[in-house]
Formats: structure tokens, C-alpha cells, sequence
């Protein structure tokens, strides 16, 4: 649009053709400056999308889309999915499906699914596979009946519902499962029974734990980062190294350093023990205290260095400026200095806090089972019970429920520039 | 600018060798790690490297998902693996290991009919979860069975317990009162589940759970745990070790666990010189004097020492009031009873 538009004025006169030049080539200058620049980003970009984005994606498209039944029993899903009826049609090609899926020995993928939802599929197909195998073929129209011998289950209405729910290749149930939810047989979304809830306490509880984290690093980190921009080049030397020492240290290495220090018969208990300050060990490994211990420790150094960032660059013109002006220290320090620091302690409590509510490896090695928080559960059904279907939904639970507090949290403070080296 | 050139074709070099290395992957074997692995290497792995050539060992712990993930991608760098009974099941069943050509596993006349673990499992070992204690800190008055195990007034202190349902809740019930053979007709039946629950809320708060078989040894030492469940194997080897502890033999929840060749291996060949190897009855002895876990090969009992005969969970002496594990209840019920066992443990 603007390119014809200089077009029609360029006939005027020279005067616009020169700027007409001019501004091409500034245009052309910035085309090559920006297409450089992309390059230049573009190889990292690139390994964002394929090694980060894209995986994650992937993984996260887990959580609804479950095709184990339709791959490994063709047949008798197209029955279910056409007709919606468990009749002769369904259970001739059943049995078909339970023969082929032994040639290809998928048998147990699709079981693994159905007694996810029903406890009884496994050994129901395993048991049924084998009389299909041994060549038991059922006569022409007793299908039905040849999977009630069987299995009295196989034609039970509680199970031919557990197929229905498994058939559709995407699904819901791993989203509702996730928040504690589960579908009724009329379709209707409800609460499960207590006693099978679980994830809903757990997610409030990883929240709570980061909370506690994130508090308890401010409150040790701040006055921390003051002191190093207050010490000595020799002391802010040693302090730092300080700060950074654990943080270069293996991270399973500092937890089983803390698992040792903190257990019954460890330094810090025989210490108490022996100066009498207490006359029974305390328990203070594989439980809360534990985990919050070495979480802070660990956590620590992510809080202390953006804030002692930010509080290097504030200028002491302003706090003498303020006792010039009449203020006590005090104040000064509350009313000048802590203000100005605000990005630098957001910065690094965001970090903390974000980095918490993912954790692993520390509360699983130092907490009790009612310390552990969602990744636990992530990695227990990812590796123990492989219901990867359920793990991509926690998993995208936790990453919503980070950005919504996330969200919050940047509404409450009112800080936009969150940034590592804001 | 020649020297750059010479060190880009050294890394090349370095890399094309590198790819070659992997190409031809050397036999991987997989097992619980800890002194068992021990045991194996002394047994197996060093037997089969000085016959066969290279074999690397790695542990696990049990986490099937990794396998999956190798069959299903195609990159398949573990080759034998050892399973417990129900996972060796499901995943057989699930394509992840392969079925077993009896004719490539060497010797197996004298086999245990327990060997074959279903179409693509071969049985390693018998082992047992039992009590065990600490002579040191129980001197006098010891536990029995499992009932002592929650007598928490008598014994203060943690308990270590596994933490799954698997064993547990068997054992929960053993120390309600229910007799070894009835245990799996109790938890299957209406509100056998609960009951085993309800005897663990009675020590809920007095339980350490541990994941890996090498914990409660550990524990025992350092006196984090006053008694706890514990793989007989595990223990003995702590006590060769001078460890002062105790095996209560009462009530042991008997099982076994096998190995399995993942399916899609390039190092099948070799995989099965592997398994017929730990048929060889002199190397299962072997074993079983490194780490007293009963063996396959019935002959076994006759060639080793009785000091090591005494320590078997085979022994008929040490087999009062066992119970078999029953791996096809887990396999049907273990999604249900985990559920119910996490939110039970998370509170």
C-alpha cells in the first residue's frame, strides 16, 4: 500500500526520488539487519521448537489422545464405535482381534489400558487369548456365549461400559482422573469417592511446600544479598563462593549430604543429644521438615543472585540522600532502598517458587509419602504404572496452574519486567 | 589454521568411532543393583566375559517404562533383564520382552517347574521379604512374627515397609491373624482391602517406607528403623558382612523373579549364551553362596555348604507359615489397590 503511494509521488520530482532512495536503502539496511539478527536467532529458536516445544507438545497431547484399544482390537471397536451394542457382531470380532493381537503380541497394550479403567481386563484377556490360541473356536453364532464360559465378566454391563469409555480415541478421563473427577455411567462429571482422591490435596500441598520455600528463601536470601553488597571486595569474595559452592555441587550429592546430616543417628542429632538439648533423636528426615531444609538449601542461591544484582546497581547516593533529607535509617532502608529492590526479590522468588512446585528428585529422597509433591506422581505413573495417559495430565495440570498463579502473582505485585536479570 | 583442521578431523574421527562403538552394543544386562548385583557379577557377568566376551551391568529399579520406551522407539541398549513376577507378566504380555526358544537356554533338566515364568520369562531366583532386626538394639525378648512387627509398645520405634501394596498388604494381613494360605482368598474377597489397610493405620505413623532393596539394611545399621521388611538375600549379605542382624523367617512372603530378553535386541545371540550360562548349576551355587537366594537347579541345595543351606528361603526349616506370592491378583488389581494406596499413604 505505502510502496505504491511513493510510487505515484516519485514522478514528481527529484527531490522525492533521492528520499525515495534514501529511504529504500534505509529500508534495505534494516531487511538485511533484521534478516541477520533472525539467523542469528534462528538456530536456537529452532532447537527450542524441536528438542523443548515440540516434545512437550507431544507429551501433553497424551493426556487425551489414547488409541491402544482401537490399534490393537480393530475389529470389535468398529463394532462398538457403528453400532454401540455388545452383541454376536461385537464378540465374533473380538475374538478375532484377540487372535491377531497375539500374532502381534499387542495383547497386553490395549489390557493395560482396559484394566486401568476396570480392574479384571488383565487376566480376563490373558485367560481368553489363551483359550482362543489353544483353537477352543466357538461355533457359528455362540460368540457371546464362548466369552461368558470364559468369563462371566465379559458380558457383565459394568465391563462392556469400561470398553465403551476406552474405545474413542480421544478422551477425557485422564483430565477428569487428574483433578480427582470421574464420569458416571449416566455421563454426568462428579467428585470421585473419598478415599480415591488424591491429586487435588496434592497439588495444594506442592503449592503449599513452594509457598513455604519461597517465604523462607526471602527471608534468609535478603538479608544475605544486602550483606554482600555491603562487604568487602575479600569478604564479598568468600561470600559468594559461598552462595555459588553448593550451587555447582551435584545436586543428588547436596541431597544425600542433608539425608545424612539430618538422620536419626546423624551429626546434628548426636550434637543435640550430646550438649542436652534434647534427650530423644529427632525425627527430621522423611518427613516436611526435611524436604523444606534441603529445598531451601538448594533453592537458595536462585533468590540471592538477582537480588544481589539488583541491589548492586542502586546507587548509596539515594539512601544519603534520604538521611540528608532528614530520614532515620530505618526508614531510609524501608521507605528508599527495599522499594527500588522489588524486581530483583520478584525475580528470584518467582524463580524459587517455579523451580519448587516441579521438584523431584529431594522431596522423594527426604520426604515421607505425604511430603511428595505432583512430580512424584508424574514419575510414578510415567515409570511404575506406565499410564503415561494420566502422568501427561498431571503434567498439564502443573504447567496451567504455575501460569495461573504466575498470572496472579503479577497482578498482585503489579511487576511486568519479571525477568531473570530484571 | 592447521592445527584447527588436524583437531576438527580428530573429532570426526573421535565421532565416526564413537558411532561405531554403538553400532555393536555389548550384551547389557539388567538387575536390582546393590550386594545382589554383587552376587550376579561374581556368578554370571565375569563367567560370561571371560567365555563370551564383553557384557556391561546396570541397575534398575523395576521402572518398566524405560523398556517400553526402547521397544517402542526401536533403540534397544538393555538386553536381559530381570523382572518380578506380575511386571514379568504384563510385560510379556504387552510385547516389551520376547517369547523364550527353551532349546537356546541351555541345561534345564533339573529346573524348578517354577522356571518358566509364563512364555518369555525364565526364573532366577527365590527370594523372600521377611522380618529382620537388629540383634544389637533387640537383645532379649525378640520378635516372632509379623504381629510383633506392630507391636509398637513393646518395640518403639520406625518400621521399614516397601513402599507399594505388593507385599505389604500381605504382610498387613499375616499380622491380623490370617493364615499364610488364606491371605489372597481374604484380599480378594468384599472388603479384604480395607482390612488390610485398616491393620496398617495402626502403625501408619511408625512406618519408614523404602523403594530399593539396598534401604533397610541401611537403615538397620544406622538405626533409623527398630525392625522392617526386608529381602532375605539383602540382609544375609549385610551379616557376612558383620552386621549383627536377625532374620525372622515366620510368616516370609515367598516369591520369585526371573529374567526376560527385551524384544527387538540386536544381542539375542549372545543374550541367550547369557541365560543358558546362569543354568549352569556350579554358577548358580555360586550365587547362591555370594547371596543366599534359593536357585532354580534343585541340585543346587546338595553343593552348597549347610552353613548356606540354612540361610535359603527354600530351606524346608525356614518355610513356617510362608506365603506364595500370588502374581496374578496384583496383576488384576494393582491399578485399583495403588490408587487406594497412595491416597492411604499421602494422608
Amino acid at each position: 500500500m505505502s510502496a505504491t503511494t511513493v510510487d505515484q509521488t516519485d514522478d514528481q520530482g527529484g527531490k522525492t526520488q533521492a528520499s525515495k532512495t534514501m529511504r529504500g536503502q534505509l529500508r534495505r539496511a534494516n531487511r538485511a539487519r533484521r534478516l541477520w539478527a533472525a539467523a542469528l536467532v534462528a538456530p536456537l529458536f529452532l532447537m527450542v521448537v524441536v528438542f523443548f516445544a515440540l516434545p512437550i507438545l507431544g507429551l501433553l497431547t497424551g493426556a487425551v489422545h489414547s488409541p491402544e484399544y482401537v490399534q490393537t482390537f480393530p475389529r470389535s471397536a468398529e463394532v462398538v464405535s457403528q453400532t454401540d451394542s455388545f452383541d454376536e457382531p461385537f464378540y465374533e470380532a473380538l475374538y478375532q482381534d484377540l487372535l491377531s493381537a497375539y500374532e502381534t503380541r499387542s495383547t497386553g497394550v490395549a489390557g493395560r489400558r482396559l484394566n486401568q479403567d476396570l480392574s479384571g481386563f488383565s487376566s480376563m484377556l490373558r485367560s481368553a487369548t489363551r483359550a482362543a490360541v489353544r483353537g477352543e473356536a466357538p461355533p457359528e453364532g455362540g460368540y457371546r456365549d464362548w466369552f461368558a464360559t470364559q468369563d462371566p465378566n465379559w458380558i457383565a454391563a459394568e465391563y462392556q461400559d469400561a470398553i465403551r469409555r476406552t474405545v474413542p480415541i480421544y478422551t477425557d478421563i485422564f483430565l477428569l482422573k487428574a483433578m480427582d473427577l470421574e464420569r458416571g455411567p449416566d455421563g454426568g462429571i462428579s467428585f470421585v469417592p473419598e478415599g480415591r482422591d488424591l491429586f487435588i490435596d496434592v497439588f495444594i500441598r506442592t503449592i503449599w511446600i513452594s509457598f513455604q520455600v519461597t517465604l523462607i528463601c526471602a527471608v534468609l536470601g535478603y538479608p544475605l544479598a544486602w550483606a554482600l553488597t555491603r562487604a568487602s571486595t575479600f569478604w564479598r569474595g568468600i561470600m559468594l563462593l559461598g552462595v555459588l559452592f553448593p550451587f555447582w555441587t551435584s545436586l543428588l550429592v547436596r541431597t544425600a549430604a542433608w539425608m545424612i546430616l539430618l538422620q536419626r543417628e546423624g551429626p546434628l542429632n548426636t550434637m543435640l543429644l550430646g550438649s542436652g538439648i534434647i534427650d530423644s533423636p529427632l525425627t527430621m528426615v522423611f518427613n516436611r521438615f526435611g524436604t523444606i531444609v534441603a529445598l531451601t538449601h538448594i533453592l537458595l542461591p536462585f533468590l540471592v543472585l538477582p537480588l544481589y544484582s539488583v541491589m548492586r546497581s542502586i546507587p548509596n547516593d539515594y539512601m544519603r540522600a534520604a538521611k540528608g533529607l532528614g530520614a532515620r535509617p530505618v526508614r531510609a532502608f524501608l521507605g528508599v532502598f527495599v522499594p527500588q529492590t522489588m524486581p530483583g526479590l520478584s525475580a528470584g522468588a518467582v524463580l524459587v517458587f517455579i523451580m519448587s512446585v516441579g521438584y523431584y528428585i529431594t522431596p522423594a529422597l527426604l520426604g515421607g509419602p505425604n511430603d511428595q509433591m505432583i512430580s512424584y506422581f508424574i514419575a510414578f505413573y510415567v515409570n511404575d504404572t506406565i499410564n503415561w495417559g494420566l502422568a501427561a495430565a498431571l503434567a498439564l495440570d502443573l504447567i496451567v496452574i504455575t501460569m495461573i498463579l504466575y498470572f496472579i502473582y503479577q497482578k498482585v505485585t503489579g511487576t511486568t519486567r519479571i525477568g531473570l536479570g530484571a | 589454521m592447521r592445527r584447527s583442521i588436524l583437531t576438527v578431523a580428530a573429532a570426526a574421527l573421535t565421532v565416526t568411532a564413537i558411532g561405531t562403538e554403538v553400532s555393536a552394543r555389548d550384551l547389557t544386562v539388567v538387575s536390582w543393583g546393590g550386594a545382589y548385583q554383587e552376587a550376579q557379577r561374581k556368578a554370571y557377568f565375569e563367567p560370561y566375559i571371560e567365555q563370551y566376551g564383553p557384557l556391561r551391568d546396570e541397575p534398575y529399579n523395576g521402572e518398566l517404562a524405560r523398556i517400553k520406551a526402547m521397544v517402542e522407539t526401536g533403540d534397544v541398549t538393555w538386553d536381559v533383564v530381570q523382572f518380578e513376577a506380575a511386571e514379568m507378566v504384563n510385560a510379556c504380555f504387552e510385547g516389551m520382552i520376547q517369547p523364550l526358544d527353551w532349546s537356546r537356554l541351555g541345561n534345564t533338566d533339573n529346573l524348578s517347574p517354577l522356571a518358566k515364568m509364563g512364555d518369555c520369562g525364565i526364573a532366577t531366583i527365590f527370594y523372600s521379604t521377611i522380618l529382620a532386626y537388629n540383634g544389637d538394639r533387640i537383645t532379649e525378648d525378640v520378635p516372632q512374627d509379623w504381629a510383633d512387627f506392630w507391636n509398637t509398645e513393646k518395640w518403639p520405634g520406625k518400621r521399614g515397609l516397601r513402599r507399594t501394596p505388593t507385599f505389604t498388604l500381605e504382610i498387613a494381613l499375616l499380622a491380623d491373624g490370617v493364615a499364610p494360605d488364606e491371605v489372597y482368598d481374604v484380599l480378594s474377597s468384599e472388603g479384604g482391602v480395607d482390612r488390610a489397610f485398616a491393620k496398617l493405620d495402626e502403625i501408619k505413623h511408625d512406618i519408614q517406607w523404602w523403594e530399593a532393596g539396598a534401604q533397610p539394611p541401611q537403615w538397620l545399621a544406622a538405626g533409623d528403623v527398630i525392625m522392617t521388611a526386608a529381602y532375605n538375600g539383602r540382609i544375609s549379605s549385610a551379616v557376612d558382612e558383620g552386621q549383627p542382624f536377625e532374620i525372622v523367617w515366620n510368616g516370609q512372603v515367598f516369591t520369585l523373579d526371573g529374567w526376560g530378553i527385551v524384544s527387538g535386541t540386536d544381542n539375542l545371540d549372545e543374550a541367550y549364551d547369557f541365560l543358558a550360562l546362569t543354568n549352569v548349576v556350579e554358577n548358580q551355587a555360586r550365587l547362591a553362596t555370594e547371596i543366599p537366594y534359593g536357585q532354580m537347579n534343585g541340585k543346587v541345595v546338595d553343593m552348597v555348604s549347610a552353613e548356606v543351606a540354612a540361610k535359603l528361603p527354600t530351606n524346608p526349616v525356614n518355610r513356617t507359615n510362608e506365603v506364595q506370592f500370588d502374581a496374578s491378583f496384583w496383576i488384576d488389581n494393582i491399578e485399583e489397590i495403588n490408587e487406594r494406596f497412595n491416597n492411604w499413604a499421602s494422608r
